[in-house]
């Protein structure tokens, strides 16, 4: 048997599905997962169909692509059409739409803009490319920051004159804060994702869960992990105890990562930052230390404020409340009528592991 | 003569010389050989199946075949999923200006070595050659005929009908996939490209009711499915822990996050049988070298919704959704 199939045993999971069952009885709980993977996972293995109906498994904003608001994206595009430049962006971001207009719909007018796979290959472009200038949008929590990071001091050491980041980075925990506050959410408790808690560990976590105690646990990827932490809080409601756990141990140190944090502390700081649907969120993002700042986009390039773009959303495209688990997505009008992942209304539609892209690819 | 010219590609010498130096080698046969404008062929009474498919896969050279071997496979196969014996096939090349002659002589000779193996002979051919950058190395088109044996209707299918498949899935997009993009993965996965045309007819042999058949290529098992379900009215379920697959193709598809569904395959046909056929034609299927891996994936139900549900491995279930972008482009 493969390692990750033990994760995957349909008699363990058929165990611990009776055991939620059994906890939770007709007990309404709403949990908010807060990573696109687990959005992603939960409708793969068809997890819904295996837990009590009052259990609301709520998808909240954690898929990056998704909370890039659209001014950053129209500063992206109008970075595009420079013709010195070269964007270099992760896949996801391409079909992102803002204002009737994408960076895959620049690049078929004429835009150079490259999707690649890793930081360090926007570096290997900047190198290949000495007369244009490669700008990389990075984008993504604190899983992929650190390889921001890297790419960053690859330059510097490389002394490269012709490479920087437009850095939409942002960080959980204070989002977090933000949505366990939220009355009109009222959750019980949070799935913590993954991988960003393998870089900031349990460690990472301390102080907003101290404020607002809601049950939460880090928790892996496949359908053992999920259905455990489901079982986890389900008990802790039950037993109104507050329970923070960390159930990944076999790729989270409760310490975290804390060679990639150094990294990222010596390359960011942080920032006030817009997330689509919740607006600005205090120090939840991470911008490019002065030090570095020749590799900042936003330093070398004239760029509008993100925040004057924040409200605007095409009408009836209700990403913002999908992202804050206010609604589901076949609540909102446009959902798999107008907005499809072909033709994507909103972002939630247009990453692999956005809300409205999930539950349309693997609608129970 | 080193590489492909676009004089080659203008029916004059030049072309000549290359249909007698390259095709004629690799498929010298009476119909060829007459170089007639059209060839003669005899057909006897009754129903005929005709179908035709290109093939622009990239690489052309990939483990487990080539775009010679799939050029007769593919169509080989959609005349094998409706009954019928392949006979004859056409091939047509589109060429691209410097491919080099060599390389055309090991697709033309991969081509014509799976055509006689499988009995089916190349009546009629063409050759265009179009400028470089205008076409991709190779491109080639057949058309292929042969009489009807059994005659079978998405019609027939019947809620609590078997759905079988001959093997394990997924192979050829993913074979293609790594040729392509050269990853550095240690197990070598093999595109399962073959002709299904003998284990078909194995069945057909048999009294099996036996209601339709489908081959998976483009969009996996789960696009099949999907047209089937919709061509039949009704829904199907499938059975996640049951479909075969390697091992190597399981672990490939989670590292990148595809769905063996999904995948392409030019080895496999689906099968729709009577229930209580199932376990009589599975063992049929296991006795032919291209079914050892046979296995019962799903059956038909009674609700009239075209839907296709799936059990997952895990014991959940849920509404698969037909595959929307092309998760690999050109793989066939």
């Amino acid at each position: 048997m493969r390692y990750v199939d033990r994760f995957r045993d349909p008699k363990k999971c058929r165990k611990l599905a009776q055991m939620i069952h059994r906890v939770a009885g007709r007990r309404p709980l709403r949990i908010m997962e807060v990573c696109g993977t687990h959005t992603a996972a939960i409708y793969r293995f068809g997890i819904r169909g295996m837990i009590p109906e009052t259990i609301r498994l709520i998808s909240g904003p954690g898929c990056p692509v998704c909370v890039t608001g659209d001014g950053y994206l129209e500063n992206a595009l109008a970075l595009a059409r420079d013709p010195r430049v070269i964007i270099a962006t992760y896949h996801d971001m391409l079909r992102v739409p803002a204002k009737k207009t994408s960076l895959e719909k620049a690049r078929s007018e004429g835009a150079d803009v490259r999707g690649v796979v890793s930081a360090l290959d926007a570096v290997t472009l900047a190198r290949q490319n000495p007369g244009r200038e490669i700008i990389f949008l990075g984008v993504g929590f604190e899983t992929t920051a650190p390889a921001t990071a890297v790419a960053v001091l690859s330059a510097q050491k490389e002394r490269l004159k012709n490479f920087s980041v437009y850095s939409a980075h942002k960080t959980i925990p204070e989002a977090l804060g933000i949505l366990g506050r939220d009355k009109e959410l009222a959750l019980d408790g949070f799935l913590l994702p993954g991988h960003v808690s393998a870089i900031i560990g349990r460690a990472g976590y301390e102080a907003v869960l101290a404020r607002i105690r809601k049950p939460s646990v880090i928790c892996g990827f496949e359908a053992v992990d999920i259905l455990y932490a489901i079982l986890r809080i389900v008990s802790a409601v039950r037993d109104s105890r507050f329970v923070f756990e960390n159930a990944y141990t076999r790729i989270v140190r409760d310490k975290g990562n804390p060679r990639a944090r150094r990294i990222l502390d010596k390359v960011f700081i942080k920032t006030d930052s817009v997330w689509r649907g919740l607006g600005v969120i205090r120090k939840s993002g991470l911008r490019i230390r002065p030090a570095f700042r020749c590799f900042d986009a936003q330093a070398r390039f004239h760029l509008k404020d993100e925040r004057r773009s924040a409200a605007k959303n095409p009408t009836g495209c209700r990403c913002a409340d999908v992202l804050k688990g206010k609604i589901e997505p076949r609540q909102c009008r446009l959902y798999a009528r107008r907005c499809t992942p072909e033709e994507p209304f909103g972002a939630c539609m247009v990453s692999r592991e956005g809300t409205c892209r999930s539950a349309y690819e693997h609608a129970t | 003569m080193d590489t492909v010219t676009l004089a080659h590609g203008s029916g004059g010498a030049a072309t000549q010389k290359l249909i007698a130096e390259v095709f004629l080698r690799a498929f010298g046969n009476p119909y060829l050989k007459k170089m007639d404008d059209a060839a003669q062929v005899r057909v006897e009474k009754g129903a005929w199946a005709m179908t035709t498919d290109s093939f622009v896969v990239d690489p052309i050279f990939f483990p487990g075949g080539d775009i010679g071997k799939l050029a007769v496979c593919g169509t080989v196969n959609d005349l094998a999923a409706c009954g019928a014996e392949p006979r004859y096939l056409t091939a047509g090349f589109i060429l691209e200006e410097g491919l080099p002659v060599a390389t055309l002589a090991k697709v033309a000779a991969s081509l014509a070595a799976e055509a006689r193996k499988q009995g089916v002979a190349v009546v009629a051919g063409d050759t265009k050659v179009v400028p470089r950058g205008k076409a991709d190395k190779i491109f080639i088109n057949t058309t292929g005929v042969g009489p009807i044996r059994k005659s079978l209707e998405a019609e027939r299918i019947r809620s609590g009908d078997c759905i079988l498949i001959n093997g394990n899935i997924a192979e050829h997009g993913l074979a293609v996939f790594l040729a392509r993009e050269k990853l550095s993965f240690k197990a070598r996965i093999k595109s399962d490209c073959n002709s299904l045309w003998p284990i078909v007819k194995s069945l057909l042999q048999q009294s099996i009711s036996l209601r339709f058949m489908r081959d998976p290529t483009r969009g996996g098992v789960n696009a099949a499915l999907h047209e089937i379900a919709s061509l039949s009215g009704l829904s199907v379920l499938l059975d996640e822990q049951a479909l075969p697959a390697s091992a190597a193709c399981r672990t490939l598809a989670d590292l990148l996050g595809l769905e063996l569904l999904d995948m392409a395959n030019e080895g496999k046909m689906l099968f729709f049988v009577a229930q209580q056929d199932a376990e009589r034609c599975l063992r049929l299927l296991r006795r032919h070298p291209l079914g050892r891996r046979a296995a019962l994936i799903g059956r038909v139900l009674k609700e009239r919704k075209a839907r296709v549900y799936l059990n997952t491995a895990v014991g959940g279930r849920k509404l698969l959704a037909p595959p929307r972008q092309e998760s690999i482009p050109r793989i066939c």
